[in-house]
């Protein structure tokens, strides 16, 4: 029986004599209930800003990239004679088989050291949040900066890397770290590396934080080994999640240029140009607008096919999305 | 199948003691179930003898081996969540096969003990559905597949009912009984609905803030409650309660109506009387109850009224006709009255 009558209690109703009423919608509001207008009204500001930042540079590109275009001078249209060059041009394959390993080895360093890092930062420990926003500087300080800390980390005569093994006795001679090609690569991965890591932790602890501890315990019952927990549990669950990150993390990787060209410039002597450095070069210092252009180019069938890879190869789960996927 | 031993079980989250020494003992094969209002300490209790919670202080024997210090896979245990906890990216075959899995059990003997959970479970037709294509019942009886194909030593269930609808709850209900009489293995079944603890157990532990109230059979729950928290909580509608003193014929409410009360009483004792609706019966002459709502069910007529100056709820398998206001009269027995102290609530007659 309802307490209000158990008590004596008055119903609601009667406690004050304002009423509730059924406001007329004004015509604002009316108009903003109108399917069409709405559709319109959002999407308007939104088309423009990706044809005027989007659309225009990359048609002005495509169309460079076909074009014998110089500095100071609009090109003529020349076809395929820009791809056709860089096709017999070492230089050009140097810097795609580099954009490829540099990819290739930074992702790799990004996603386990990140894993391990939002896996540990979703346990209980100690100083959580400080070292959660630890994680992240990397992320927040301006890659030319953080590329200047890294030309002193790895200079020649000053390298407090060299330093500190002189210092142990494991070498007794200073670390070439930017002089040799191989040396180079991988203080540039290094340097990829460190300033990846953060994107791929916080992405992948918001994803993990997703995954029901239930789940977790219910597995420990089952019988699961903490390896089994993650292969199980974890690494399923998070999948969605990973082929994102993944994705944008190849993508950023892929064109990366600030970190390289502040480093290395592309030395030594073009070892360590990556495709968007080397395009830079062409086509801004060097003037070859055009040549440029098509390097850029080059970079989409990349870029496309990783995307694919991830979106149809990752991305879709049927656990997610139910019998419309069978 | 295996006893289950708690003894002097405490645990503390931080500063607060949410259980305070608690002892049962579990026979092999019992159907045991804990209740107890929300927050009291079941859930708790339930993951400790899991082996998801750390045992604060006491001990905690599976089969008479003491469990503190092993881990939950290995204590050979089977739990159902209250929210199922099902592996969201496995078909149902998979969530049931996959301790299987783990232990490494060959695939003609997981397709086996899969297909008769399935079977007993009625779950054939969903085995290669994922978990977001069942309904709650289905789910939940996956849950329960997921824990009888490991055939374990002792079956957990944390209110695995609650999120059903109250007819699919029922079903259930019957289901999960079913089942514990055809395998026979000592289950704990946290519920904080009573009328789920009086029908489906062999014996009840009524839990609240932290302590065990009373261990007993239902129907020992039911006639002897030993004190007023546990007659107030076991049965439904609850007990009324009247305050007054033990006289020579009875028991006098602060009105001054008498009501019956067995012998052993002293006289003059101020206590709690207690006196269940469906114990009231009509009679002519008797207690005048003054009535204030009337709940016919169909099968039984509840009243809600006062006697004196108690509330008094009484339920009566007649029709009854009256009009709010009007009196009727009503009448108590002296053999199924209950007497508490009015200061600790204890029972006062034996
Ligand atoms: N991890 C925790 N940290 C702090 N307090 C907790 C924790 N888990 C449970 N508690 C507290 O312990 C008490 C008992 O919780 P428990 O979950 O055992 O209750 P319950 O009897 O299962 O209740 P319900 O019927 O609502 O599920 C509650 O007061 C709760 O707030
Ligand atoms: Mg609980």
């Amino acid at each position: 029986m309802s307490n209000a009558v158990r008590e004596g209690v008055l119903p609601i109703a009667e406690a004050h004599p304002w009423r509730f009423t059924t406001r007329e919608p004004t015509p604002l509001a009316r108009l903003f209930d109108n399917k069409t207008f709405l559709v319109v009204m959002c999407l308007t500001p939104a088309v423009g800003l990706l044809v005027v930042f989007l659309t225009y540079p990359l048609g002005l590109g495509l169309w460079l990239a076909f074009t014998d275009a110089k500095i100071g001078r609009s090109g003529v249209f020349v076809g395929l004679d820009n791809f056709d060059s860089l096709f017999h041009d070492r230089i050009f394959w140097l810097s795609v088989t580099n954009t490829l390993f540099y990819t290739a080895a930074a992702t790799v360093g990004k996603f386990g050291l990140g894993l391990w890092l939002a896996l540990l930062l979703n346990h209980n420990i100690p100083f959580k949040s400080l070292i959660r926003a630890i994680v992240l500087i990397p992320w927040i300080v301006p890659t030319v900066l953080s590329a200047i800390a890294f030309w002193w980390i790895y200079d020649p005569q000053f390298s407090i890397i060299s330093y500190l093994l002189k210092a142990m006795g494991i070498i007794d001679y200073n670390i070439d770290f930017l002089g040799t090609p191989w040396h180079a690569r991988l203080a540039l991965v290094a340097a990829n590396i460190w300033r990846g890591i953060p994107f791929v932790a916080i992405s992948l602890l918001a994803g993990l934080q997703t995954i029901s501890p239930s789940l977790y315990e219910a597995a420990m019952l089952d019988g699961a080994s903490s390896w089994a927990r993650f292969r199980y549990v974890t690494l399923p669950m998070l999948m969605p999640v990973l082929s994102v990150v993944l994705t944008f993390s190849v993508l950023f990787t892929f064109t990366d240029f600030q970190l390289v060209y502040a480093i290395t410039r592309g030395g030594p002597a073009n070892a360590t140009h990556l495709m968007a450095t080397l395009a830079f070069q062409r086509g801004i210092p060097g003037g070859q607008l055009g040549e440029g252009a098509a390097i850029a180019m080059a970079m989409i069938p990349f870029l496309v096919a990783a995307t694919l890879f991830s979106y149809f190869g990752l991305a879709r789960r049927r656990w997610q999305q139910g019998e419309a996927d069978e | 199948m295996a006893s289950v031993s708690i003894r002097g079980i405490r645990k503390s989250f931080g500063s607060t003691t949410v259980l305070h020494g608690v002892d049962v003992e579990i026979a092999d094969g019992e159907f045991c179930v804990l209740v107890g209002p929300s927050g009291c300490g079941k859930s708790t209790l339930l993951r400790m003898i899991a082996g998801l919670e750390a045992i604060g202080a006491g001990e905690i024997a599976i089969g008479g081996q003491v469990v503190n210090k092993v881990p939950p896979k290995q204590r050979d245990i089977a739990m159902v969540f209250q929210n199922y906890a099902l592996y969201p990216h496995m078909t149902v075959r998979d969530n049931m096969a996959f301790s299987l899995k783990l232990a490494g059990a060959p695939k003609a003997a997981m397709d086996e003990r899969v297909g008769r959970a399935a079977d007993i479970l009625g779950l054939d037709a969903l085995l290669d559905r994922y978990p977001r294509q069942l309904s709650g019942g289905q789910r939940q009886r996956v849950a329960m597949g997921r824990a009888i194909v490991r055939d374990p030593q002792v079956f957990l269930f944390d209110e695995p009912l609650s999120n059903l609808d109250a007819k699919l709850r029922v079903n259930m209900r019957a289901e999960i009984k079913g089942l514990h009489q055809r395998l026979g293995t000592t289950t704990v079944y946290v519920t904080h609905d009573q009328i789920e603890a009086m029908t489906m157990a062999d014996r009840i532990v009524v839990m609240q803030a932290g302590r065990v109230e009373q261990i007993g059979t239902p129907l020992e729950l039911y006639d002897r409650p030993a004190n007023r928290f546990v007659a107030g909580f076991i049965g439904s509608p609850a007990m009324n309660f009247i305050d007054g003193e033990v006289v020579e014929n009875g028991f006098r409410d602060q009105g001054g109506a008498v009501w019956p009360l067995p012998p052993g009483a002293e006289p003059g004792r101020p206590a709690i009387y207690g006196v269940r609706p469906e114990h009231l019966r009509l009679a002519e002459g008797g207690l005048p109850m003054t009535v204030q709502v009337l709940e016919p069910t169909g099968s039984e007529t509840q009243v809600l009224g006062h006697v004196g100056g108690s509330p008094l709820l009484g339920a009566f398998r007649e029709r009854i006709a009256v009009a709010p206001g009007e009196a009727i009269g009503i009448g108590a027995d002296a053999h199924l009255a209950h007497l508490f102290d009015r200061d600790t609530g204890q029972r006062l007659l034996t």
